[in-house]
């Protein structure tokens, strides 16, 4: 009975499954690209693309002004009024994503790199000044008065102190990164509007069924994740493949040491490959809420180890193993939970990886941003 | 190099002393914070209740009530007993059973505290029980409602509701009778909570059961439980889980034109987590549960307080801390005293006449009441009896 | 410059007290050494200390307890994963596998399906984790680097799913009533006296880095050694990487069982939940803030993550902010943790300080 569930429902559970895989590919390609030029798996991007989410909400409710509902119903736009909000909304996520993500890595990993300067130093003043404060008061504003206060002596004391040209080891990366997303996420939970609670986003789009495919509906919102995703992975890969920049991030992914010999400013190349994995996150969000509404200060930590998942099984580095792996795992998430039941989701997930490195070590397309080392 | 070694060492020292020193002036702010509207007007308490609950972590949201409800119980309480007030301390565990312990003994370390409400998760319950029995530390639950806990027989274990035994069958019997449907959908969040009151709902459903499945409570993605539904299209699909995901899910199944009935259990029966979120995707959901709506008193309370309609078991809290302010203003001065105090008690509550049997668990929780969305408010409907 | 110049010159300020502790004669050593062993195994009495009192005790919990149920894992756990991580190079984020296998092992044994005896289950729980590490070793040691890691990171999950789904180990519901250890002479094991616990856990601890020593410095230690500095070098030299692979990952996880199993017995109560990948997470931050590969830093970075979250619950809700924090703070000025190993702090170990 259960096989036939799956052959009744197939379709169905491949539209769902390829536009959560396209998210998750989105998401994956700020792993990817970190990854392919720093080597270092970037904790806290499923923290970027929680910002991001929170970046759809502001705009939409703030910048836009729409009511969750209406009288009860979801609030639906049509026309260029709808059309200007989507753009909005992208533009705005991929801004706070892309901004987060820069901040990121002048804080938590530039200084590790024995590159810190003034900006990470005085976020990360802040920073200290912030958790001292919270011994005196447990009032906001006077907390960030303390911080601001204490940010320019500290900040100063942080840059002499900074490694100038040492580099420190993969862990400490890993965990610098893990201390920020930890940070970030709290940050989020307690400071948000409401306590740790659900956030619902506006619905701008009515969900229309376009049409239906071997009893499938295929919904107006996975074709414009769809082709937002494709829109957004084109441009990535053409600016990587034909911008000045672009061969930057390639050098400094195929050998960090020779590019910056050859004149290469690595730094400003990190730099750009973060802000661009933000921006994709950021892209990632909108789609994100487009198709589930919702955020929660949590909301990353999932996607965030699934899309990681999902970069590895295409070949971590490589763009196009990202949109690869996404789709792999979105399928393989929704056919297996078909079959096995959906408490069995992430132990296929699992296992697929597994079984694609057993034969193929290096993920499906193999290693590659510059065909890097293997 | 030794120099900027020495500075570098400096500059974590000076960090971490930031750190350090911080806990010296939180010491005494520690145990009882929070508390909106502070019971700061408490300066000489006659005793003092604990609440052992989630306040932070992934499940903070379904602690904020507990903690809501106890707090405007124990406001009233000083203001009408200036001379005789108590202090309510908090104790927060994550819902963690890892955590549970420690929390518990430090509960048990404060000679003022004489009883305590919670603990709020089945799982803490189970992890610090054993401390507080070996106390014999009066405990009064308003929302753990596994049906197991109680197989140890801890003596010292209240519960103010019904439990999952009592509340599955009902719901499968309100299922069966009123709404009649030919077939059954029944999806879990894989939970304690969850899955044990779906198996409930399940067993008692028996063959009109035609899909079930469960769900990552943590995913932000339901499609293949979503799609299992729209292939079986039972007429009334039943959710065990919280309100977080009852929402994502509700929304998730109307979208896909899902149209059945859904019904679900008490862990949804939350007006600013459920209907409001969910909003038309939640219109004609019916939710059962255990608790009933304060009085119209308790809401004007809490909707000033708070400026927010009560949250899930808020009602419940606000009736344990009832149970306990009232035997320590009847003279209870010790822990044995007001646990026996806590098993002779019998009088009105907001939710029941609160009574407990033998075994701790409330005598009036045999009745789970059924609620229905109606234009976007959780409305009381029926009784099942 | 002679080389022990340029040695003495790049020696950083924790390793200037070690060196002149090993100058020290045999008999002062052994003094010192027995001062400090006698001093932790009155931990549960520091909070009545003076001053010391003042900066250990957690307020809101029970210091005793924090120390019993969380601080002890934490540590094991760290020397275990220290093995894995530290010693072999491997990173490995699913540790919280091994630490479940070892929980549900004396859980089942002794309440769940059995009712085994507490000092029968705990060898069959070590003996089972060290199973389950040969077990996920053997397909995925051949993979390299981060590839390892996110394979191990799904087998933690898998293993917390599957107890999460299995009425046979309890489904989500867990276990309960888990045997305590038998009361000896003056130590009973009750559930309103954690210090026992401390006892038994820390002459545990002492045995684990009693072994660990030995084995570090034994032929295993150097193949290990070899691997985490070059794998493909030590491969031409002839080590079987595979076969020192799968050792630390079956040491490192035996460890874990084992503090897995004492934390059931401690608490009494597991669930699923009690396995989360997160905790996975905090246990390689433990390793790394602490000072990989150091066994006296993870030591410390295990007591660190288990006390700070405790220490400052007068933060409430932000507890976990600051805890980020001083994490990134932690790696931003001291890269090689708080105690860096040895030859990392000297400045003399390769792979680490170069790549």
């Amino acid at each position: 009975m259960r096989d036939w569930l799956i052959y009744r429902t197939f379709w169905d559970l491949t539209v769902s499954g390829v536009a959560l895989g396209l998210i998750y590919a989105l998401i994956a390609l700020g792993y990817t690209m970190v990854y392919g030029v720093l080597r270092l798996i970037n904790f806290a991007h499923s923290e970027i693309f929680m910002v991001g989410t929170f970046g759809v909400l502001i705009s939409l409710t703030q910048v836009f002004g729409i009511n969750l509902f209406e009288d009860g119903e979801y609030p639906y736009r049509s026309g260029i009024a709808l059309v200007m909000i989507l753009i909005g909304s992208t533009v705005a996520a991929m801004v706070v994503s892309g901004a987060g993500a820069v901040v990121l890595e002048r804080t938590a990993y530039r200084p590790l790199r024995g590159a810190g300067d003034t900006f990470g130093a005085v976020v990360l003043a802040f920073l200290t000044g912030l958790i001292a404060s919270f011994l005196f008061t447990d009032s906001m504003m006077t907390n960030l008065m303390i911080a601001a206060v204490i940010t320019g002596p500290l900040a100063v004391v942080y840059v002499r102190i900074f490694r100038k040209g040492r580099q420190a080891p993969r862990l400490a990366f890993l965990i610098s990164a893990i201390g920020a997303s930890m940070a970030m996420a709290e940050a989020g939970a307690t400071w948000g509007r409401d306590e740790r609670v659900m956030y619902k986003t506006p619905r701008v789009l009515e969900k229309k069924v376009l049409l239906n495919f071997y009893g499938a509906d295929v919904r107006i919102d996975y074709v414009i994740v769809a082709f937002g995703a494709i829109l957004m992975m084109t441009a990535l890969l053409l600016f990587v493949n034909r911008t000045r920049l672009g061969r930057g991030i390639r050098a400094v992914a195929q050998d960090a040491e020779t590019a910056r010999i050859l004149g290469v400013n690595v730094n400003s190349v990190i730099l750009v490959t973060f802000l661009l994995g933000g921006a994709m996150a950021g892209g990632a969000a909108m789609m994100f809420t487009l198709v589930y509404d919702q955020t929660r200060f949590n909301i990353g930590f999932l996607l965030g180890v699934k899309s990681f998942t999902a970069a590895v099984l295409g070949g971590i580095g490589n763009i196009k193993g990202a949109l690869l792996g996404g789709i792999v795992l979105g399928l393989a998430e929704n056919y297996g939970s078909a079959i096995f039941g959906g408490q069995w989701k992430d132990v296929i997930a699992f296992i697929v990886l597994l079984v694609v490195l057993m034969f193929r070590p290096t993920g499906i397309l193999g290693e590659s941003l510059g065909k890097a080392r293997v | 190099m030794k120099k900027s070694n020495l500075l570098r060492a400096g500059a974590v020292l000076v960090s971490l002393s930031f750190v350090v020193t911080a806990c010296g002036g939180s010491d005494d702010e520690a145990s009882d914070t929070t508390a909106p509207a502070a019971a700061a007007t408490c300066d000489n308490p006659v005793a003092s209740i604990a609440l052992q609950f989630p306040e932070t972590g992934d499940a903070a949201n379904l602690g904020a009530p507990m903690l809501k409800g106890a707090t405007l119980a124990i406001n009233e309480f000083n203001a009408a007993n200036p001379d005789a007030c108590v202090t309510l301390k908090t104790f927060d565990t994550q819902g963690d059973p890892a955590k549970a312990p420690a929390v518990a003994q430090s509960v048990i370390d404060d000679a003022t505290i004489l009883g305590l409400i919670g603990p709020g998760f089945s799982g803490e319950s189970l992890a610090a029980l054993p401390l507080y029995d070996e106390a014999g530390l009066a405990t009064i639950t308003g929302s753990a409602t596994n049906a197991t806990i109680q197989e140890q027989g801890f003596k010292v274990f209240h519960r103010i509701l019904a439990n999952d035994a009592v509340q599955g069958p009902a719901v499968a019997k309100y299922i069966a009778e009123t709404l009649k449907p030919a077939s059954v959908g029944i999806i879990d969040d894989a939970s304690d909570y969850g899955k044990g009151l779906a198996d409930a709902v399940k067993a008692a459903a028996g063959d009109s059961v035609v899909a079930t499945d469960s769900i990552d409570p943590k995913a932000a993605d339901f499609s293949a439980a979503v799609s299992k539904m729209k292939d079986a299209n039972p007429e009334v699909i039943f959710f065990g889980g919280y309100y977080g995901e009852a929402a994502k899910l509700s929304t998730q199944l109307r979208d896909a034109g899902v149209e059945s009935t859904l019904v679900f259990g008490d862990g949804v029966k939350d007006q600013a987590g459920y209907a409001d979120a969910a909003g038309p995707a939640a219109e004609g959901a019916l939710i059962a549960c255990p608790c009933k709506d304060g009085s119209a008193d308790f809401t004007a309370a809490w909707q000033a307080a708070y400026s927010e309609v009560p949250g899930t078991y808020g009602a419940e809290y606000y009736d344990a801390a009832n149970v306990l302010l009232n035997i320590i203003k009847a003279g209870a001065a010790d822990r044995a005293a007001v646990l026996a105090a806590v098993k002779a008690y019998d009088a009105a509550g907001i939710t029941k006449q609160i009574k407990f049997t033998a075994n701790g668990e409330a005598t009036e929780a045999s009745t789970i009441y059924m609620y229905k969305v109606t234009d976007g408010k959780i409305t009381y409907v029926a009784d099942i009896k | 410059m002679s080389l022990t110049d340029a040695f003495r010159r790049r020696t950083a300020p924790q390793l200037r007290v070690s060196n002149k502790f090993r100058s020290l004669p045999k008999s002062a050593r052994w003094s010192i050494g027995a001062i400090i062993i006698a001093a932790c195994y009155f931990t549960p009495y520091w909070p009545d200390v003076p001053v010391l009192g003042w900066i250990v005790n957690t307020p809101g919990t029970s210091f005793e307890n924090v120390l019993t149920d969380q601080i002890m894992m934490f540590i094991l756990v760290a020397l275990g994963l220290n093995v894995v991580v530290g010693f072999a190079g491997l990173l490995d984020l699913g540790y919280v596998g091994f630490y479940a296998v070892g929980a549900y092992t004396t859980a089942v044994m002794t309440s769940g399906q059995f009712s085994w005896p507490w000092i029968a289950a705990m060898p069959l729980s070590i003996l089972m984790a060290m199973i389950a590490g040969v077990v996920l070793g053997t397909p995925t040691l051949r993979l390299r680097g981060d590839y390892l890691a996110i394979v191990t990171l799904g087998f933690g999950e898998i293993i917390r799913i599957t107890a999460n789904n299995s009425d046979w180990l309890g489904g989500p519901r867990g276990i309960n009533k888990i045997a305590r250890p038998p009361s000896f002479g003056p130590f009973e094991f009750s559930v309103l006296n954690a210090k026992p616990y401390w006892y038994l856990g820390f002459t545990v601890i002492l045995i684990v880095i009693f072994a660990l020593t030995r084995l570090e410095n034994s032929r295993v230690g150097r193949a290990w050694a070899a691997v985490r500095e070059d794998e493909d070098a030590a491969e031409l030299m002839g080590v079987n990487t595979f076969k020192f692979k799968l050792w630390a990952f079956a040491i490192g996880a035996a460890i874990g069982g084992l503090a897995g199993a004492l934390y059931a017995s401690k608490v009494g109560f597991i669930n699923p939940d009690n396995f989360q990948l997160q905790l996975s997470i905090l246990f390689l931050a433990a390793v790394v803030l602490g000072g990989t590969g150091s066994m006296y830093g993870v030591i410390m970075g295990g007591i660190l993550v288990a006390w700070i979250p405790e220490r400052f619950r007068g933060f409430d809700t932000r507890r976990y902010f600051v805890f980020g924090v001083v994490l990134v703070l932690v790696m931003v000025f001291r890269p090689q943790g708080i105690i860096p190993r040895r030859t990392a702090a000297a400045g003399i170990s390769g792979k680490e300080e170069s790549e």
